[in-house]
């Protein structure tokens, strides 16, 4: 039956937007009604507004775009592999490369856990002697820095990827695309946080030498992991794989051990290396974010998609990025609100850095947190809070991710592709669930809490996608 | 003071322990507190932040450390910090009642079908689009849209077989549902469309007070028969009406349409096999089409469709012999100089229907509401002559609510005009129902009192003419508001346009 016909059939339900006075109406009449806790849309910016309403022409196009990007994103199967030197398997990558997290930033910008970062690598590559030697050979010139993201790789904190570092190497056999990150140090004074003393090197070749060849034959005989599906069984333990790892690195240990033992290492080598996974609660945390990123470059040029394939920051700028475009579209990065290590001000902390944000760009991580009861504390304490946040990011999403499932929610799915369309319609943000470093080099990590991008990111991406789109069917 | 402990096998979420330190710190009135689990990491931890005691060196990683610097001894400080440590949280309730935010989140609540949206215009459009994106009907009560927004709405309503009722749409009734300024009618078998809100509640009250009933009162907003909109919702309600079966009558309301409508409207209407009733408001039009039936007002729209359903009214045009006879009362009570009529009206098109029923009947009649030149006022706040003034104009409503809404902002005119020489009759119109004031004939009672012991005063007769736009079913009653006006002398009309016409009887001997 047509529409209006049918209206004529049933009883009217109403949704009320605007003045509350009609409340008292639809109740003297019996009429259910939902009204609405309504607010400007884009923020009341109107030029935000115009922009939304002029893209209303390309719907259709956009709506079986932004859907494609989600099937693509949730299609993704990504097993762990390898454990490979950088220098041999990331693409285009050469001996003075180094990559780090979020959008690309010229060396004399970067902020100071960067830095620290990158002296460290500099020496641990042996390209330095000392500290001073390496910022002199950064600031010469001489080194090539890149954004990670351009190389199929994504890095926590600092995120410092240099041509020596053993990365997990990440491939999706139902799209064909790999990734790659570094392998998760641990916690304290740790390179990806700007620490580069002497222990951090000194661990850095322990990966290197000892870990690396330990863990890439396990992974050989084991005939890659599936990453997807620890991630699946990780959200059904607390964990969101963000910022909580403990159940998907037990699990993962759980996999990985037997092939460890079953390679021709020495004994040493190998109860060191499962020691070391054993001692690291995030050390899943540098294997869902390749696989998230793996996951998200299947909808990586898909025209007129709106949908975010990517979301980091470099300590100094947020930059997303779109299905339909390869451009960045940055903003001065926030400072995260949340919880200080003992001894620690929110003046210590650096702003909001690293790649991890990847795994909220594809529907874990904060997007996940109604289903990691243990963490709640950081947004004040309160379960239901968690709660709220993982229903509301379903505002801002073209889709739901149906293996991502949360139990305390009634095995509510995740909500996965952010709509840079629906973030500044409802002017909610994506929420991002993560850690601190201190604004000085190789402090380490002060804090941990929640941050949201800025939502200027989400602006200039609309403004460059509305030119496009026009100058296209100009 | 400072001091450690660690207390063994006392395993606390690290997050909890963060969580906990500040208030507790506070609590306490600490200059300083650590709590960590006994690893060596947090150990480095308190050392570098100046707390370590040796006593920690014992700590496992399952023993909690706790390290406190305190300017006065504190006793018993383990036991307070930990006392405070597991007390349980306050639960939040705001989960109790859910708050909807999108339109989203409210379809996905409720099935709802249609959209009511009142928020300001800049944004309306926008807000309507998405109702119609998740399949709903919309309510546009909203103005100041774009004709361009206006455009694109109805267009992709058609396209999905939705209804747009709007911009500035006040009244539909769907299903017996009144929305927005609607009042409660009986439901029957005659169905509207209309470009006017009071223009619709008009038409739908005189129906029910007469026995008639409805089966659907569509609006499609005051601008949609105009050459821009081409009477796109119009068309449409026209088939939806003609398609339900529940509709045996059709009226339509509107002001007139512009040329290029009309005869889409008149194509429409020669293949439709119901009767129509056309009320184009204070228009005449000549052409004869078959089984539609051609009216100027609002009384004789509800005269026409209640004929149509076979249901006789009086003559409510015609002044009867009972009537004149409280006309007459009024009628040689005036004084010489009283000549003139005040119109003081809420509802605009109830204006402009005035208008045109008593402009026969008057010399240099003029309104805001008017289209013609010479009937223009100059100045809606200046009272010359027999005035028909809308109060719902914006030049009266700047910041304030609706007269329909507040029909206090007429008690001063009233007044003014009182005390003006040449007034003879004061015209007043109540709405009922929803949306409307809780009581408008009771607050203005006094004001209609204080008018004519003013006029009294200065030796003149002032005649209150008043009409009630409602239903016994509205929640305001219609005999409690028409009872009372009538107590306080002010003749009771049972149509606006009949209204107009006793208006018209009272000044006719004078004029």
């Amino acid at each position: 039956m047509m529409s209006i016909q049918k209206l004529f059939q049933e009883n009217i339900q109403v949704v009320n937007i605007g003045s509350p006075s009609f409340k008292y109406d639809y109740e003297k009449q019996d009429v259910p009604y939902i009204h609405l806790e309504w607010a400007p849309p884009a923020s009341g910016n109107l030029l935000i507004l115009n922009q939304l309403n002029q893209l209303r022409t390309y719907k259709d196009q956009i709506d079986a775009a932004n859907e494609k990007a989600v099937q693509k994103i949730k299609s993704a199967e990504g097993r762990l592999i390898a454990v490979k030197k950088a220098f041999d398997v990331i693409p285009n990558m050469s001996k003075n490369t180094i990559l780090h997290a979020g959008p690309p930033i010229a060396f004399k910008d970067m902020a100071g856990p960067m830095k620290g970062a990158i002296i460290g690598a500099l020496i641990y590559e042996g390209l330095a002697r000392n500290e001073k030697e390496a910022l002199n050979l950064a600031e010469s010139g001489a080194i090539e820095f890149d954004s990670a993201h351009h190389h199929d790789a994504v890095g926590p904190m600092a995120g410092i990827i240099s041509p020596s570092m053993p990365v997990h190497v990440i491939y999706d056999i139902v799209n064909r695309y790999y990734s790659y990150c570094t392998i998760n140090e641990g916690l304290g004074k740790v390179l990806r946080y700007g620490a580069n003393s002497e222990d951090v090197i000194k661990r850095l070749k322990w990966i290197e030498h000892t870990f690396a060849p330990v863990m890439n034959d396990a992974l050989i005989l084991s005939g890659g992991l599936d990453i997807k599906s620890i991630i699946t069984q990780a959200l059904h333990m607390g964990d969101e794989c963000h910022n909580r790892n403990k159940a998907s690195s037990a699990l993962f240990l759980r996999d990985i051990a037997p092939f460890i033992l079953q390679t021709s290492h020495d004994q040493t080598a190998k109860k060191e290396v499962l020691e070391f996974i054993k001692h690291n609660e995030h050390y899943f945390l540098n294997l869902s974010m390749p696989y998230c990123k793996v996951a998200l470059d299947a909808a990586k040029n898909i025209p007129y998609s709106t949908v975010v394939i990517a979301m980091a920051r470099n300590g100094v700028d947020f930059g997303i990025r779109l299905a339909s475009s390869n451009r960045w579209y940055t903003a001065p990065a926030n400072y995260v609100k949340g919880l200080m290590f003992p001894g620690f001000t929110e003046n210590d902390a650096a702003p909001d850095i690293g790649d991890s944000a990847i795994t909220e760009t594809c529907g874990i991580g904060g997007f996940a947190m109604g289903g990691a009861p243990a963490i709640v504390q950081f947004v004040g304490g309160v379960v239901e809070q968690a709660f709220q946040y993982s229903k509301a990011m379903h505002e801002i999403t073209a889709g739901k991710h149906q293996v991502f499932t949360l139990p305390p929610l009634d095995f509510m799915p995740t909500a996965v592709g952010i709509d840079v369309l629906k973030v500044l319609e409802t002017g909610t943000l994506p929420i991002i669930n993560t850690g601190m470093a201190h604004k000085e080099a190789g402090v380490g990590q002060v804090g941990a809490g929640l941050v949201n991008p800025p939502m200027a990111c989400f602006e200039q991406a609309l403004l460059d996608l509305t030119k496009h789109l026009k100058e296209e069917h100009a | 003071m400072k001091e450690a402990a660690v207390l063994k096998n006392s395993y606390y979420d690290s997050v909890t322990l963060m969580s906990t330190t500040v208030q507790i710190k506070k609590d306490l009135n600490l200059d300083d507190l650590v709590m960590f689990m006994g690893t060596e990491m947090n150990k480095e931890m308190i050392q570098s932040v100046g707390l370590y005691q040796p006593i920690l060196d014992s700590a496992q990683p399952n023993d909690l450390m706790l390290a406190i610097s305190s300017s006065e001894t504190i006793d018993d400080w383990v036991n307070k910090v930990i006392e405070r440590l597991t007390s349980k949280k306050k639960k939040d309730t705001s989960g109790e009642n859910r708050r909807y935010h999108t339109l989203h989140q409210a379809k996905e609540a409720m099935d709802a079908n249609i959209a009511v949206i009142s928020v300001p215009g800049i944004y309306a459009a926008h807000e309507a689009y998405k109702a119609l994106d998740l399949n709903m009907h919309v309510m546009l009560f909203s103005d100041n849209v774009s004709v361009e927004d206006e455009i694109g709405l109805k267009d992709y309503a058609l396209k999905k077989d939705l209804l747009v009722m709007g911009p500035d749409c006040g009244t539909a009734i769907i299903n017996g549902k009144g929305l927005c300024f609607a009042n409660q009618v009986k439901r029957g078998s005659i169905g509207l469309v209309a470009a006017s809100g009071t223009g619709l509640q008009e038409v739908t009250v005189i129906i029910d007070r007469f026995g008639g009933g409805i089966t659907q009162a569509i609006g499609v907003g005051g601008r949609d028969l105009s050459e821009a909109i081409g009477g796109r919702m119009m068309l449409k309600g026209i088939d939806a009406l003609d398609q339900d079966e529940s509709t045996q009558v059709i009226v339509l309301i509107s002001k007139p349409p512009h040329q290029t409508v009309m005869e889409k409207m008149k194509a429409r209407l020669k293949t439709i096999t119901k009767p129509v009733v056309l009320c184009l408001l204070d228009a005449h039009d000549d052409e004869v089409i078959k089984n539609v039936y051609p009216t100027s007002t609002l009384t004789g729209a509800a005269v026409e469709a209640l004929r149509l359903i076979g249901i006789q009214t009086p003559d409510l045009l015609t002044i009867s012999p009972e009537l004149n006879r409280e006309i007459n009362l009024h009628r040689n009570q005036f004084s010489p100089d009283q000549k003139a009529i005040k119109g003081l009206f809420c509802g605009g098109t109830l204006t402009a229907e005035a208008l045109s029923i008593l402009r026969p009947y008057t010399q240099g009649l003029t309104s805001n509401v008017a289209k013609k030149k010479e009937e223009k006022m100059s100045n809606p706040l200046i009272s010359k002559g027999h005035n028909l003034v809308d109060l719902g104009d914006d030049i009266f409503t700047q910041g304030k609510p609706h007269p329909m809404i507040e029909p206090t902002i007429r008690l001063s005119r009233l007044l003014e005009e009182a005390k003006n020489k040449e007034t003879a009759v004061i015209l007043l119109d109540f709405e009922l129902g929803l949306g409307s004031h809780d009581d408008p004939v009771g607050v203005t009672l006094d004001g209609i009192k204080e008018a004519q012991q003013l006029a009294k005063k200065q030796g003149r007769h002032l005649a209150f003419v008043g009409y009630v736009c409602g239903t016994e079913q509205d929640a305001q009653g219609l005999k409690y508001a028409e009872d009372r006006l009538r107590d306080s002398n002010v003749i009771v009309a049972k149509t606006n346009a009949q209204a107009a016409m006793i208006a018209a009887e009272l000044i006719k001997e004078v004029a």
